[in-house]
């Protein structure tokens, strides 16, 4: 159990300590390698890189010199990805074989490997991580960490502001200026269907009961989408952060994070972060001696579609078949175990400490009139950049496709882009310059979804993938559209 | 004899998995999971254990089991071929590495051969998106697979 002086006290230390991590220019002579341990890169092999990496530097003696696992950097079309910083060095398709050479050329003489650098859509060799095409559009807000911190040490966490919004809320704010907050910010439901998420939590707010519950909605269901899981893998303290401002927002001291089992990374990385924050007092009977009460389980889904839709993840949470209730009852009056429950998206959660740290107004200026902030999406199928990339609400799917996906392999030609999942559409070429937000992808037929983001060249046949998605919809539909 | 020493032993391993959670009845998928991981599916002598330990009825415990597609009845084969088809392997040909999984092994998805060697699953996403199209066997997986890799992966583990 830590006190607030503690926490900043960790908080100072550290970032000084880690500044090599985003200063270029930090005046330091330690170096930082970075290996992804997201779930792409770990099953190509990144742990025996990290391993190797280890080894080499101890038989070498060389001080200076730290590995550290993190959690994904984006482009996962590159992977195993690893980062030297400060100077921001991007190794792409590392192999157990070339860490020997990275730490003698790179480390020992300071000799970049030429050979393991990527390419730009020009052709040129680029030396820095930001300097990258992939990157250039994208705004990291969700995934600010992902990448940049170990996931299973709460002080790395804690040296970039974390646990720093919970400490203004708890100290500066009434439940109610956090709602007005969120409200003002124009944060949506990142799930895809764009609620307001201030709306929502004055919702169960305003309900007069004892026990109110969040939950957090982590199944992620969507084939081809990874956003969720690449947040709890990459950061998971953010959510927990966040979900505990949400309990102090509504009044609630319980809190249930709903995660698919297929994801064993994410939720083994969830619960060493309970537990580290458990300890340090973060989560608790005493939230940093403040009075304020609040804890999180992990509760694990067990591959069913419909489990993403908030009353069956209620019925799974509750250990019942996951079948949808009848609504209303709304879930903010009449939730889990019959309590008022808020249920909010991954992606969600992780805008919040954001917010409460740099302001409403700041969140407000990104994004477009009706669509606040960034947005993740999972890039995938045809396309160069497979990966994942966060982008301003407002991008257009031509910027995303080509700019930051560097466009379609094998000389092909673009045919369509499916976004929304199994319930959303495909975009066809003559739409590629439809901005990315709620309403627009809507009045094209498609949907903004939870972020996946499947490109198609010429070869594909849209009717087959017609079939192959209903199909998915036939063995997953949860049979209660009987009043369409 | 034998059998009744095998369900024993089921009985009595289910119960440890049960020491660590208090009697519940919403921890019920919770410890499904750890069984089916334990055993590598659900035995009917750990769902009476389960049934008793919870005060819920055999025949709702068989109706969240078979609502859940990671929960199975019968064991798996020694190799499960888990074949992702999301869309992001699907679009890059996974529906070929199913077909030719299907053809070698002559068994569909959810079967088990009949020595108990192999099993296939298709699956609806497996998160590896970046490394489409994928597939798996038991928790190693295989990216940027091609008919052929699938072929060497197969006659790998045939001559096991």
């Amino acid at each position: 159990m830590k006190t607030i002086q503690e926490i900043e006290k960790i908080r100072n230390e550290k970032r000084t300590e880690l500044d090599l991590r985003i200063n270029t220019q930090a005046n330091t002579r330690e170096k930082h390698i970075l290996v992804c341990r997201g779930t792409g890169c770990t099953s190509s092999k990144s742990p025996k890189i990290i391993e190797t990496f280890r080894k080499i530097i101890e038989e070498k003696n060389l001080q200076n010199v730290r590995v550290i696992q993190t959690g994904c950097f984006g482009l996962c079309a590159k992977g195993p990805i690893v980062i030297i910083r400060p100077e921001e060095t991007f190794y792409a398709h590392v192999k157990p074989e070339d860490c020997e050479e990275i730490i003698q050329s790179h480390i020992c003489e300071g000799k970049k490997v030429e050979r393991l650098l990527c390419k730009n859509i020009d052709g040129k060799l680029v030396y820095q991580l930001n300097k990258l095409d992939f990157y250039k559009k994208q705004k990291r807000i969700a995934l600010k960490n992902c990448g940049l911190i170990d996931p299973e040490n709460i002080d790395e966490y804690i040296a970039f502001d974390g646990y720093k919004a919970i400490q203004q809320v708890l100290t500066e704010m009434k439940p109610n200026d956090v709602i007005d907050m969120i409200t003002k910010s124009g944060l949506r439901g990142r799930g895809g269907a764009g609620f307001p998420t201030g709306k929502k939590w004055s919702f169960a707010q305003k309900e007069q009961e004892d026990q109110k519950y969040i939950v957090c909605n982590a199944d992620e269901g969507d084939p081809g989408a990874f956003m969720d899981r690449s947040i709890l893998e990459g950061d998971p303290h953010c959510v927990l952060e966040a979900m505990a401002i949400a309990g102090f927002a509504i009044g609630a001291n319980q809190g249930y994070i709903y995660v698919r089992a297929e994801y064993p990374i994410a939720v083994q990385r969830l619960k060493i972060a309970i537990n580290q924050a458990r300890e340090y007092g973060l989560l608790g009977d005493n939230i940093l001696g403040t009075g304020f009460q609040f804890d999180i389980d992990i509760r694990l889904g067990a591959g069913a579609f419909v489990c993403g839709e908030e009353t069956a993840l209620l019925e799974s949470i509750e250990g019942r078949r996951g079948q949808p209730r009848v609504k209303p009852p709304y879930p903010a009056s009449q939730g889990l175990f019959g309590k008022p429950t808020v249920i909010n998206n991954v992606e969600t959660l992780a805008n919040i400490t954001k917010i409460i740290l740099n302001g409403a107004d700041w969140y407000a200026s990104i994004g477009t009139e009706n669509s606040k902030g960034t947005k993740v999406f999972a890039l995938g199928g045809n396309v160069n950049n497979v990966g994942l990339v966060e982008v301003p609400m407002g991008t257009t799917l031509r910027e995303i496709v080509y700019d930051i996906g560097g466009g379609i392999p094998n000389g092909r030609n673009f045919k369509a882009a499916q976004t929304g999942g199994p319930s959303g559409g495909c975009i066809p070429e003559e739409h590629l310059d439809t901005p990315i937000d709620y309403e627009s992808l809507a009045q094209i037929g498609s949907m903004m979804g939870s972020g996946g983001l499947i490109v198609m060249d010429d070869t594909k046949c849209m009717v087959n993938l017609a079939k192959f998605y209903l199909e998915f919809t036939v063995a997953e539909s949860c049979r209660k559209m009987h009043t369409m | 004899m034998e059998e009744n020493c095998a369900n024993q032993r089921i009985q009595a391993q289910t119960k440890e998995i049960l020491q660590k959670y208090r009697k519940e009845k919403d921890l019920l998928i919770t410890i499904l999971n750890d069984v089916q991981e334990k055993f590598g599916f659900i035995p009917k002598q750990a769902q009476m254990v389960i049934s008793e330990y919870l005060s819920i009825p055999m025949a709702e415990i068989y109706g969240v089991i078979t609502f859940y597609s990671r929960f199975t009845l019968a064991p798996k084969g020694k190799y499960n071929l888990s074949i992702c088809l999301g869309t992001a392997c699907y679009v890059k040909g996974s529906q070929k590495l199913l077909d030719r999984a299907k053809e070698r092994l002559k068994i569909e998805p959810g079967e088990v051969t009949p020595d108990g060697k192999f099993s296939i699953d298709d699956v609806r996403c497996v998160g590896a998106c970046g490394l489409a199209p994928v597939f798996m066997v038991n928790d190693e997986v295989y990216g940027n697979a091609t008919v052929k890799q699938l072929d060497e992966v197969i006659d790998k583990y045939m001559n096991l």
